[in-house]
């Protein structure tokens, strides 16, 4: 076998090092979730007591966080793969414009965007009570990745052609945009819903802003854990969170693999 | 369904940023033939293709009739044309059982029937065996055979043919144009044939459009556009043509006083006793043919030679052509 040198050793152990890095917190808030007592150590024994906890008391932030991040899927599947298609279906400078304003809700604070919602809407009915003020929120911070993953997808195919071809053979727009257009846009939605499950799952910023105590979303329900319960809940949070979102992702992983 | 016969009246394109691409143009396509339009990239070929097609709009007051029927303002999918295109357009997302059936599909027809004409299809273009692929296991000349068996599934009323060919190798190239020449007069469709290819115009085409620049330069047979070319640009962009300034004296060219005459290289002779003097500046052996790159004092002919000889550079060489072979064009200054 061939020698290895410093070099290797010294990128694998910085490698592991960096591993650790991420990884140990992640299993040390993990245990924490399921120890009697973190300040006396696994000595102490562990339980589920604190995620039982954590399912009564807040349950209803995770059922919402997944409600709301399939409504807000339904939302930037709606308006951004037919947008993604009319952008690359135009030539104008005012498409590429329009192309660029899109990712300004991403590149702007969510605290700034959540303040200019609520300013807006805030006497508008009982909007601002309702957890829809919290999707249009999401919606707009997720649409960009949703336009931006078909838009990636129908720059590699001819699609214009394609069309032109399915016209030829008797086909109405309507025809047309269900047989060829979606088929073939298939890889770029599936990574754009990814993107936008996994961001309005995880959206903090402009959630803590947009939420009332009746409308409070998984990632502010966590916060609200950590600053006013024991460590124990907080992390049993984190691990319910996990257990919750991972095998979400990897269902949606398997299915745009397929 | 009998053949489609097509006029075009005063069909012009002018894009949206002011290009013309194409100055007012009347034709008449005859029910059943196979027109070529030929001509280099740019000239308008392609665009009048899509007029035909129904994918652009002339500019206003041109017309596009089918069998007497004005159908300027019906778009493509309501034309019934098959299109077939350089770049195949063949649906990644189906087989070629789903992009051959396709537009009977999309028409309604019931599966028994379409499974059966995309059988029959598959067999006429010799690609049974590629059914159940997907597209993106096909060669370019599958894709291209399965691209003709879809727009010829639907029995359109004329196929479409925007360069077909170009995207193919050489070899592939001369198989494919020998197949679709005898699936055209095998089918009688009418058909509308662009390229850019002298060759296969020549092949393919009952008559052949050449344009230039966005008009018409000459349209006519094979043999009229080769033999008989109206102006200059048609001379050189088809074949080799060669120019001398001379006459004709006792049936035969000679240099000298007189107009520019062209010829082709064919048409010249090797003879000792020829009337014109030059000297090889450069042969090239092809197997068949030898081409001669001939310096006759200071202007270059071109000689194709089938004897078996070398010829050494710089060696002289006397020519001889016909006066029947010579010809002059009206627009030459």
């Amino acid at each position: 076998m061939r020698q290895r040198g410093v070099s290797f050793w010294l990128l694998l152990g910085f490698t592991l090092f960096v591993c650790a890095f991420l990884i140990v917190p992640v299993v040390m808030s993990m245990l924490a979730g399921v120890t009697v007592n973190y300040q006396t150590g696994i000595s102490s024994g562990f339980t589920l007591r604190w995620v039982a906890q954590v399912w009564e008391g807040y349950s209803d932030t995770i059922f919402r966080s997944i409600g709301i991040a399939l409504a807000c899927l339904a939302c930037t599947l709606v308006l951004g793969v037919p947008a993604a298609y009319a952008l690359s279906r135009a030539q104008s400078g005012f498409a590429r414009a329009i192309e660029e304003l899109l990712v300004m809700p991403v590149a702007i604070p969510g605290l700034a965007t959540a303040m200019a919602l609520i300013v807006t809407y805030n006497t508008l009915g009982n909007f601002r009570t309702s957890w829809t003020f919290i999707l249009v929120g999401h919606v707009l911070f997720t649409l960009p990745f949703m336009v931006r993953s078909v838009l990636a997808v129908l720059s590699v195919i001819d699609l214009k052609t394609l069309e032109e071809g399915a016209a030829s053979l008797g086909a109405s727009f309507r025809q047309r945009f269900f047989t060829v257009v979606l088929p073939n846009c298939r890889p770029g939605i599936l990574a754009g819903s990814l993107m936008v499950v996994t961001l309005s799952m995880g959206e903090f910023n402009m959630t803590w802003l947009l939420h009332t105590p009746l409308t409070k979303t998984l990632p502010v329900g966590l916060a609200d854990a950590y600053a006013s319960l024991r460590l124990e809940v907080g992390s049993a949070y984190t691990l319910v969170f996990f257990v919750m979102i991972v095998p979400l992702l990897i269902g949606m992983q398997m299915l745009a693999r397929r | 369904m009998s053949p489609l016969g097509i006029r075009l009246e005063r069909c012009a394109k002018t894009f949206p940023d002011g290009t013309r691409a194409l100055d007012p143009l009347d034709l008449e396509i005859r029910a059943g033939e196979t027109l070529v339009f030929l001509g280099p990239s740019g000239c308008g070929k392609t665009t009048t293709l899509r007029i035909i097609a129904g994918l652009e709009a002339p500019d206003a007051g041109g017309r596009v009739l089918f069998d007497g029927e004005d159908v300027t303002q019906v778009p493509i999918e309501n034309r019934n044309v098959g299109l077939v295109f350089q770049s195949y357009a063949l649906f990644p997302n189906m087989d070629v059982r789903g992009n051959v059936g396709y537009g009977l599909r999309i028409r309604g027809v019931s599966a028994a029937e379409r499974s059966a004409r995309v059988d029959e299809m598959l067999a006429m273009m010799r690609i049974e065996a590629l059914a159940d692929r997907r597209i993106d296991q096909l060669s370019g000349g599958q894709r291209q055979r399965v691209a003709l068996a879809r727009a010829l599934a639907v029995r359109p009323r004329a196929l479409l043919l925007d360069e077909p060919l170009t995207a193919l190798d050489a070899k592939l190239r001369d198989t494919l144009r020998v197949d679709i020449d005898a699936l055209l007069r095998r089918l009688g469709v009418t058909s509308i044939y662009v390229t850019h290819d002298q060759a296969e115009a020549m092949a393919l085409g009952d008559r052949i459009v050449v344009m230039d620049h966005g008009r018409v330069a000459q349209v006519g047979a094979p043999r009229d556009v080769y033999y008989t070319p109206a102006t200059a640009f048609v001379a050189d962009f088809i074949g080799t043509m060669n120019r001398l300034q001379g006459r004709v004296e006792n049936g035969q060219f000679v240099t000298g006083a007189g107009a520019e005459m062209l010829f082709r290289p064919e048409s010249v002779r090797l003879a000792e006793d020829g009337p014109i003097a030059g000297t090889v500046a450069a042969a090239f052996f092809l197997g068949d043919h030898t081409r001669i790159f001939v310096d006759c004092s200071g202007r270059q002919v071109i000689v194709e030679s089938t004897e078996r000889r070398e010829f050494a550079r710089g060696a002289p060489i006397r020519l001889s052509i016909d006066a029947a072979s010579v010809m002059t064009l009206k627009d030459t200054p």
